[in-house]
């Protein structure tokens, strides 16, 4: 490969590709496709999972059956972010949007619209229409509007397993630049200037880190790729890799140039298979055209990368544990320093940062540091991705310029609260992180105020909760999760865990004490200051948090036995109101224990001694008449 | 977990496909987590005797093998059903009510996640996010996803994977 040949490709697929910016502001449509239509299709996990692939088979038929193979691209791209509504497809260049296609849709859209020029509005996205029955571009949608995508530029847009379709998109010019018109030192100004910081939970300066890498002498280092994304709700490096994983390869050969090391490894969370398969399609790619390997860019410059699965274990997202499991060995963290920048992957100096780091660093090479620094806070630069989850309408994956308010991400791209449910707080960080409660909601989101709330941005799950969760219950949830992912090495994170659990299971179940309380917060300081690795040190994290802001739910649960929100079996009581009940016997028929008993048209009661508190019986009453509390 | 075990039929094709897997990895750095993944995709598991090849094969002991076994989750010692029923506990579908769907599953096979039913037809797993979050509550039976799933769907899932058997 050389730049002659680069920019030849980049000529003849930057027309293509372009035509699909529609979720980018600002973007410009390029003269010179060679297609009349262009149907794109969201191959990635979640659409996937909701049908995908059959849709991509129904329009493989039905462009046959029309006979418009040769007049329309068919491109299958990574994640489009509005998981919720999948299967999505998007046609341009009118770049309309259709949700949750079936194959019998795909038949009406091909004969409509592609062939009939009609778009077909009863099946488009409904924010997408206004109430003129206006079709709206997706930049104008709530969910988009405030949205900057930055790591996310190229998914939804290309075809990950077309490497002509990246370099359309002006990649590996980062890489060409880099290896011809710069030094190492060079580079690592630039990312120091940029303000990038790990995507993946501690927020160390990437610049910073790369000059250690590069400042220890050694015959031979490393660069490795953290894509172990163990944060239960976050699936942003996941869906780099299926939608962009050139642009890893790129950033990874990169920061391999300015250390000085020709080998690199991404480790893979196996659960992820489109993700594996696309990254080595990728790898393969890169290989045959040069841009991986011997003497890239005929500079002299050899790098070559390796993909290693993980096989569940969340501790091996800690990056001295990764770097132990690489090595074959049980994924136990090791106390630092050394830092795996001086003594890392087979005991050399190894680069370790995670996807959505690296996605940033080929775009701050080609539009510079203040073009970076100009998005986001005076200590947070650029954007995050954030995975939006659980009790919110727009479930998805969203990217945001730093310091933007949870108010902006839960009410404007969220969509808010569905059901005309009350929102509680939002969940961060994972099983490192913590909860910001609704009064802080207009907290510009960054690093350093996350940690301030008693949160931290962790790898970036967004998990909205509503009234209907119980904060006790929620930080059981977690605590459960690090009891079994512990990795028992150091005692204050195997045996505190354990022991917290304990003590929110005997809150939940209605023998929790007020001195419990102040064992859980003198626990949790003792595994914040002497565990081992984050994970410990973290693992209190959950539950100091919501004890700080909601501590009134703690109270509940121990002094008058009830829990708030309905959750905790043990403290819940199900009774039917007298006045209320018909003696329709619904209820009576589904309850699985027999607990229920009445005769027809008398009211019935429950029996509190049979009765498992499963709620089927309040699901199943039309009236109204049966009650939790 | 029964105490019965499950006595080892490991075919020669079996053995000959893992000398491979073996030979392919032995020089390589770090080569003993990719020949535990394959090896569990020969077998299904990873039962002693397998691990004793291994350990033969990769010329390490016995008990370094069986340390990266029992460490990683995805490495199993037991066999798995011929129906792996997955149940995704990630905090999206958690909060979605997953743990109701876990239940109704393990009430329906009256089995544990982690067992195995006698007949050797269905497993359960409580699993990770598979980060299918838009999607949840997520059950998987094997490759097949399951998005979006109410308690009262279970059985009706369940019983199309046993009707194929019958």
């Amino acid at each position: 490969m050389n730049i002659e040949k680069l920019l030849e490709i980049k000529k003849e697929f930057e027309p293509i590709v372009q035509v699909r910016s529609a979720i980018h502001k600002n973007a410009k449509l390029v003269e010179g496709s060679k297609y009349r239509k262009q149907i794109v299709v969201c191959a990635g996990t979640g659409c996937t999972s909701s049908g995908s692939k059959k849709v991509l088979e129904a329009i493989d038929e039905g462009l046959k059956r029309e006979k418009l193979e040769d007049d329309i691209l068919v491109v299958k791209t990574g994640c489009f972010g509005l998981c919720a509504l999948g299967p999505v497809v998007i046609v341009y260049p009118e770049g309309v949007f259709y949700s949750q296609v079936t194959p019998e849709h795909m038949d009406r859209i091909i004969k409509e619209h592609l062939a009939g020029g009609e778009v077909v509005k009863e099946l488009l996205y409904e924010d997408t229409v206004d109430e003129n029955g206006n079709i709206k571009s997706l930049q104008e949608t709530d969910f988009y509007k405030k949205q900057h995508r930055v790591s996310l530029r190229n998914c939804g847009v290309i075809d990950p397993e077309i490497i002509e379709e990246y370099i359309g998109t002006n990649g590996y010019q980062a890489l060409y630049k880099v290896l011809t018109e710069m030094n190492p030192d060079q580079v690592i100004e630039l990312m120091k200037a940029s303000g990038l910081r790990g995507r993946g939970g501690g927020g160390f300066t990437t610049g910073q880190k790369w000059l250690f890498a590069k400042s220890s002498e050694s015959d031979q280092k490393y660069v490795c790729c953290n894509a172990d994304e163990g944060d239960p709700g976050a699936f942003m490096d996941r869906s780099i890799l299926e939608g962009d994983p050139h642009c890893i390869i790129e950033a990874m050969a990169i920061a391999g140039y300015t250390i000085g090391a020709n080998q690199g490894y991404v480790y893979v969370r196996a659960e992820y298979p489109i993700a594996v398969t696309r990254l080595q399609i990728a790898i393969d790619q890169a290989r045959e055209a040069g841009l991986l390997g011997k003497d890239i860019f005929g500079t002299g410059f050899d790098f070559d990368i390796e993909i290693r699965l993980g096989a569940g274990a969340f501790v091996c997202g800690e990056e001295t544990a990764l770097i132990t499991s690489i090595e074959g060995n049980r994924g136990e963290p090791r106390p630092r320093p050394p830092f795996p920048a001086v003594r890392g992957l087979f005991g050399k100096p190894t680069v370790l940062n995670n996807v959505e780091t690296y996605s940033n660093v080929p775009q701050i090479v080609l539009n510079g540091a203040d073009w970076f620094a100009s998005m986001g806070t005076e200590t947070s630069k650029g954007t995050k991705v954030f995975a939006l989850g659980g009790k919110i309408k727009n479930v998805g994956l969203v990217e945001v310029p730093m310091g933007i308010t949870l108010r902006e991400i839960v009410e404007e791209i969220g969509g808010g609260v569905p059901n005309g449910k009350k929102f509680k707080a939002a969940q961060t960080g994972g099983p490192s992180g913590g909860c910001i409660p609704a009064k802080n909601m207009d907290v510009p989101i960054d690093y350093d105020n996350l940690i301030k709330l008693g949160s931290m941005m962790g790898s970036g799950g967004l998990i909205v909760l509503d009234e209907d969760t119980c904060m006790v219950d929620i930080a059981k949830f977690y605590l459960e999760f690090t009891v079994e992912e512990s990795c028992g090495k150091c005692t204050p994170c195997r045996i505190g865990t354990k022991r917290l659990y304990e003590l929110l299971e005997k809150i939940t179940s209605g023998n929790g004490e007020m001195e419990d309380l102040d064992k859980i917060e003198a626990l949790s300081a003792h595994m914040q200051k002497s565990s081992l690795c984050a994970l410990g040190q973290t693992a209190a994290n959950p539950v100091i948090s919501t004890l700080h802001h909601f501590r009134d739910e703690y109270e509940a649960h121990i002094k008058d036995k009830k829990c708030p929100a309905g959750v905790c079996k043990d403290l819940l009581e199900y009774t039917i109101d007298a006045e209320k009940c018909i003696g329709c016997t619904a209820c009576k028929r589904k309850c699985p224990v027999d607990a229920i008993s009445g005769e027809v048209k008398q009211p019935h009661v429950i029996d509190q001694e049979k009765c498992i508190k499963c709620g089927v019986c309040m699901d199943t009453c039309k009236f109204n008449a049966i009650s939790r509390g | 977990m029964s105490d019965k075990k499950t006595p080892f039929s490991g075919s020669p094709e079996q053995e000959k496909k893992l000398m491979k897997v073996i030979e392919d990895h032995k020089d390589q750095r770090g080569g003993l987590m990719p020949v535990l993944q394959g090896a569990q995709e020969i077998y299904g598991y990873l039962p002693l005797e397998v691990q004793k090849m291994v350990a033969m094969g990769l010329g390490i002991s016995l008990s370094e093998v069986y340390g990266v076994v029992t460490f990683y989750s995805q490495f199993s010692l037991e066999p798995k059903g011929k129906f792996k029923v997955s149940v995704c506990l990630g905090t999206a579908c958690y909060v979605k009510g997953a743990d109701k769907v876990l239940e109704e599953v393990e009430n329906i096979l009256e089995i544990k996640a982690g067992e195995c039913t006698e007949n050797g037809l269905f497993s359960i797993d409580a699993t990770r996010c598979v980060g299918a979050c838009g999607l949840a509550p997520v059950m998987l039976v094997n490759e097949d996803v399951y998005g979006k799933v109410t308690t009262e769907e279970v059985a009706g899932i369940l019983k199309k994977y046993t009707d194929m058997e019958a």
